[in-house]
């Protein structure tokens, strides 16, 4: 393997030896972190995150030192609230799990560091309701934080009161969006909140000013605090700082999950070197990045990039597949995005027409249903894949399937509406023969799917 | 009262430059989109938006294109030719519903990305529709019809199953839920928890599948629940005692009043060809609102009961028979000519209009009877809009000085017991055995007129019966509990030979006095505005559809105390 992983986050998951209790973690350092950020003291905290460019993890990759700095605790009259978004549900994506399970000690010990920095009271840790072993290690952790003096009253003898609660998510999907997550906690149906004017930092959770930050994001918090906010932006590239959590899945001989600094392995390294290439010696044919929300990216592919030549200057720059630096900008610059660090492998025996109708058939299953066109165009583009995939397709669908997706995309309330179109899009964009060549066949082909017609 | 009201300006005199396609003017300060094209003559379509609800944004038909002023590198808009700021537009469309105006912003309404972006919604929202138009009885006063026809394609092309959902579901006492009709934009859902803090409705599963429904073991029937059938946009909730009754397009439109208590919710009287078929609440932010309750509401039937009175009835051989008006006119004559003026004792009645009501006076004041008053009438007040007055027209009843609240009322029977009053003329429909007097007490009348809709016990021991018009049958004026003087109009003729009341004391004075005739009710407001200082210098042109303040809430409250 060319390329060793930078295990900052992951450091101690997988160690022999190290188990998820608290006097493990302590063994290691634990709460060392939150001694030197409680003699730090909140602005400074919120400096250094902000010095070290840290972007969200979560998918949206918003920097997270402007996120908190929407929100002046001297200012703020109403309490501050703190959630940790551990809904990870994002297909392709099972890297928080990690954490949770593993590694439980770090997210609370950033979780603190972070409610110190921003003036927060009473946070909530908001945990997919499908992670059921994670609730109880969460909560088990919890109490041993607390019992320790971590967290609770007057923690280490600060003045500074914290208390966490778990809150189980309700299983689907959109409790995963941020303002469908408020709505969730404040036990509501997940309905995502129109914006403007329910911006959390405004009207988030009880109507009072909130954060909501991924499990990832919150234990950078605590290694941001550690090497202080400049030596954090050294790792990685400008803008794209920090290190990142890659899950691999799909055709490759080690899937897994990995961390390596932010851009510092290409798509190539990941699939080829660090992943053991192509499974049973087939060839790549498609790479999803970011979960499976994230453009489909197809192999044999060259983008154009912006990039400084020997003298200095920026020109563009044809880059291959194989050669896209894994960070947000790179991916993004490739017409897809770095998302939750989910990258799905498809080799060339994968029949894209059943890939796109899976996943279809996912986002149709979990459009939470509130604004129209997400919730009838949603099921559509699934009816419409199911069809196909059965051999009763129509020439005129592959029209129709981009005509349905870009009526949804960009004209709903949260991004769900983006996440169930992207794939359709560029499914269909970057293989419509394959779709036209499976209409052509209708019924003739040999099939081997199960995608069913009804929902 | 409500705390949204989207549609009125916090402050009419702080106005904002905003450019709506293309053109720039000036709107007030913290509207939303939707309101300020409505302004701007400009209509931009929705459903799940309510001015009187909560925002939710989730039809997402009121989406527009949106820019702000251009800022140059000295932060400074970059203003155009014409000096005006140049616009940067954005490439999302935006919702006009939760989008309030801020200065230099552009509103695109009719650009082709809007055009799309409706065109979408429409077909989105068709797909999984029944299409059911033909027995549905929202057709006719549909969103989804109308906004086909102006944002919709002629052809579908969705080949797929529909989803099914429940349908003929009895949500409660009054209203039927069609889920397959339901575009699921939340609005009775928001009228139930917000207006009615009846926090009964609610969505169930999830995607194109979620459903409305009543919490489980809930009935959906608060006292206001048929105001959903109204502000639904869809033929989703349906009024039972509405449906499959009449194809709203035949209806003939009448603005009118409620007459069922004190408040005078301002309606619209639906009808055709002498028959009402529905009551809706006409918007009058100064009384109703948007809303009517649902007794109000449905509280016509009694103008085709079996009890209505049709002729004249004249008593005989104890017995009554059916007459001409002209014998009830001339037996009513003969008989108050037989006694004194101080043995007449007149119910007048707060159900009559001001002008019925001022016919009346003036024959009074002819003849010199003094003994008249009102029968109260208690209503059931909720705090919201039903009033604690049962009577519609109380307030004008004490303005004429007719009535002293039943005060009066009170030593009439014994004075016919020892008869001191010898003939009595009950007006309006009032039911004096219901109100407590004994029928003995009136059998020793020599005279009982009464006039009225309905048969009850009184009109049956008359001598000589008059049957009047219900507040759907004839024109004139009230005033309502807060002191508001609003217009009644007639829909529909009265039945039979049924008249309206004013008519009927018309012919009576002019028998008994030779007192001027009125020819219209016109007449009777003329004299009327004439003689009465709190409506002086008024016409019913000034009082228009909405009513005219006379007294101060404050005032109407201080009388109706004392």
């Amino acid at each position: 393997m060319a390329i060793s992983q930078y295990r900052l986050v992951f450091k101690h998951i997988d160690s022999p030896g190290y188990t998820r209790d608290i006097a493990c973690y302590q063994k290691h350092g634990g709460y060392e972190m939150l001694k030197k950020g409680l003699a730090m003291g909140p602005a400074g905290i919120r400096d250094e995150v902000k010095k070290s460019q840290l972007r969200g993890r979560g998918g949206a990759g918003f920097p997270t030192g402007t996120k908190w700095s929407f929100i002046d605790p001297a200012k703020v009259t109403k309490p501050i609230y703190l959630i940790c978004n551990a809904d990870e549900s994002e297909p392709g994506t099972f890297k928080d799990r990690q954490i949770i399970y593993k590694d439980p000690h770090q997210l609370i010990e950033g979780m603190i560091l972070s409610c110190f920095a921003n003036g927060v009271k009473l946070a909530y840790l908001y945990i997919r309701c499908e992670f059921t072993e994670g609730w109880k290690i969460l909560e088990t952790a919890l109490a041993e934080a607390k019992a320790a003096g971590f967290l609770g009253k007057n923690i280490l003898k600060s003045g500074y009161d914290l208390e966490i609660y778990v809150h189980r998510g309700a299983g689907a999907y959109i409790c995963g969006e941020e303002t469908g997550l408020i709505e969730s906690l404040e036990g509501k149906r997940a309905y995502p909140r129109i914006k403007p004017p329910y911006f959390p930092a405004v009207l988030g959770l009880y109507m009072c000013p909130t954060i909501v930050n991924n499990v990832e994001t919150l234990c950078n918090v605590k290694h941001i605090v550690e090497m202080g906010g400049d030596a954090y932006a050294k790792i990685g590239r400008p803008n794209n700082t920090g290190t990142r959590l890659l899950c691999v899945s799909g055709d490759v001989v080690r899937p897994g999950y990995y961390e390596f600094p932010c851009g510092a392995l290409t798509l190539g390294q990941l699939i080829y070197d660090v992943c053991g290439g192509i499974r049973n010696g087939r060839k790549l044919k498609a790479v999803i990045p970011g979960g499976s929300s994230a453009k489909v990216l197809r192999a044999g592919e060259t983008y154009k990039m912006k990039a400084k030549d020997i003298h200095g200057n920026m020109v563009d720059r044809d880059v291959k597949l194989e050669d896209l630096p894994m960070d947000f900008d790179s991916l993004a610059a490739a017409g897809s995005m770095a998302g939750s660090g989910g990258v799905i492998v498809m080799d060339d025996t994968r029949d894209m027409v059943e890939c796109l109708a899976n996943i279809s058939t996912f986002y149709a299953h979990e459009s939470c249903g509130q604004c129209t066109p997400c919730r009838e165009g949603v099921l559509w583009l699934k009816k419409i894949l199911a069809r196909i995939a059965d051999g009763h397709g129509k020439d005129e669908d592959p029209t129709l399937l981009k005509d349905v997706a870009d009526r949804i995309a960009g004209r709903t309330i949260c991004a769900f509406g983006e996440a169930a179109s992207w794939p359709v899009q560029s499914f269909l964009g970057k293989f419509k023969e394959e779709f036209q060549l499976r209409i052509r066949r209708n019924g003739t082909a040999a099939k081997t799917d199960t995608v069913s017609l009804t929902h | 009262m409500n705390p949204w009201n989207h549609d009125v300006a916090k402050d009419e005199k702080d106005l904002v430059d905003v450019q709506v396609d293309g053109v720039w003017m000036q709107m007030p300060r913290g509207l939303n989109v939707v309101e300020v094209a409505h302004r701007a003559q400009k209509f931009i379509p929705h459903y799940c938006y309510h001015p009187k609800l909560s925002v939710v944004g989730n039809c997402r038909m009121c989406l527009f294109e949106m820019g702000t002023p251009k800022m140059g590198p000295d932060r400074k808009p970059v203003l155009g030719a014409d000096g005006k700021p140049e616009i940067a537009w954005m490439p999302r469309p935006q919702i006009g519903c939760a989008t309030n105006i801020t200065p230099g912003m552009g509103i695109r309404t009719d650009s082709a990305l809007v055009k799309d972006c409706r065109n979408g919604v429409m077909e989105f929202l068709l797909i999984n529709h029944p299409l059911d138009c033909p027995i549905c009885d929202q057709a006719g006063e549909c969103k989804l019809q109308e906004y086909s026809v102006e944002y919709g394609t002629g052809a579908s092309r969705f080949v797929e199953n529909k989803v099914k959902k429940p349908k003929n579901v009895d949500l409660g006492e009054r209203i039927v839920l069609d889920d397959e009709r339901c575009i699921l934009c939340s609005r009775c859902i928001r009228f139930s928890s917000e207006v009615m803090k009846d926090d009964v409705l609610g969505f169930v599963n999830r995607g194109s599948h979620s459903t409305l429904t009543a919490y489980p073991g809930k009935s959906f029937d608060n006292a206001y629940s048929l105001n959903t059938a109204d502000i639904c946009p869809v033929g989703a909730l349906t009024s039972k005692d509405f449906r499959f009754q009449m194809r709203v397009w035949f209806l003939k439109e009448t603005k009118s009043l409620c007459a069922s208590c004190g408040t005078g919710c301002n309606v619209t009287i639906g009808s055709r060809e002498g028959k009402v078929h529905r009551l809706t609440p006409r918007e009058n932010e100064a009384v109703n609102s948007q809303w009517m309750c649902d007794f109000g509401r449905l509280n016509f039937h009694y103008l085709e009961s079996k009890d209505r009175l049709h002729r004249p009835l004249l008593r005989a051989a104890g017995e009554q028979f059916p007459g001409t008006w002209a014998d009830a006119i001339q037996r009513s004559v003969d008989g108050l000519k037989k006694v004194k003026p101080e043995e007449i004792a007149v119910v007048a009645s707060s159900r009559l209009t001001l002008e019925e009501l001022f016919v009346l006076k003036r024959l009074l004041a002819e003849l010199g009877v003094n003994r008249v008053d009102t029968v109260p009438n208690p209503g059931q007040a909720d705090n919201f809009l039903r009033s604690g007055d049962g009577n519609p027209n109380s307030r004008g009843t004490e303005l004429l000085g007719l009535s002293s609240g039943g005060r009066k009322l009170g030593s009439w029977g014994t004075e016919i017991e020892s008869g001191k009053i010898k003939a009595l003329f009950v007006l309006g429909g009032e039911d004096l055995i219901a109100s407590g007097l004994p029928a003995s007490t009136l059998a020793k009348l020599d005279l009982l007129i009464a006039s009225g809709i309905l048969t009850n016990e009184t009109t049956r021991l008359a001598h000589v019966v008059l049957p009047g018009a219900a507040f759907a049958e004839k024109t004139g004026s009230m005033v309502n509990v807060h002191g508001r003087l609003q217009r009644m109009t007639r829909a529909i003729a009265a039945p039979g030979e049924a008249r309206e009341e004013w008519t009927i004391l018309r012919d009576l004075r002019m028998a008994l006095t030779g007192g001027n005739s009125f020819h219209s009710v016109e007449d009777v407001w003329k004299s009327m505005a004439a003689e009465v200082s709190q409506l002086s210098g008024l016409n019913w042109a000034r009082i228009g559809d909405l009513g005219i303040q006379i007294e101060s809430v404050a005032q109407a409250a201080g009388v109706k105390a004392g």
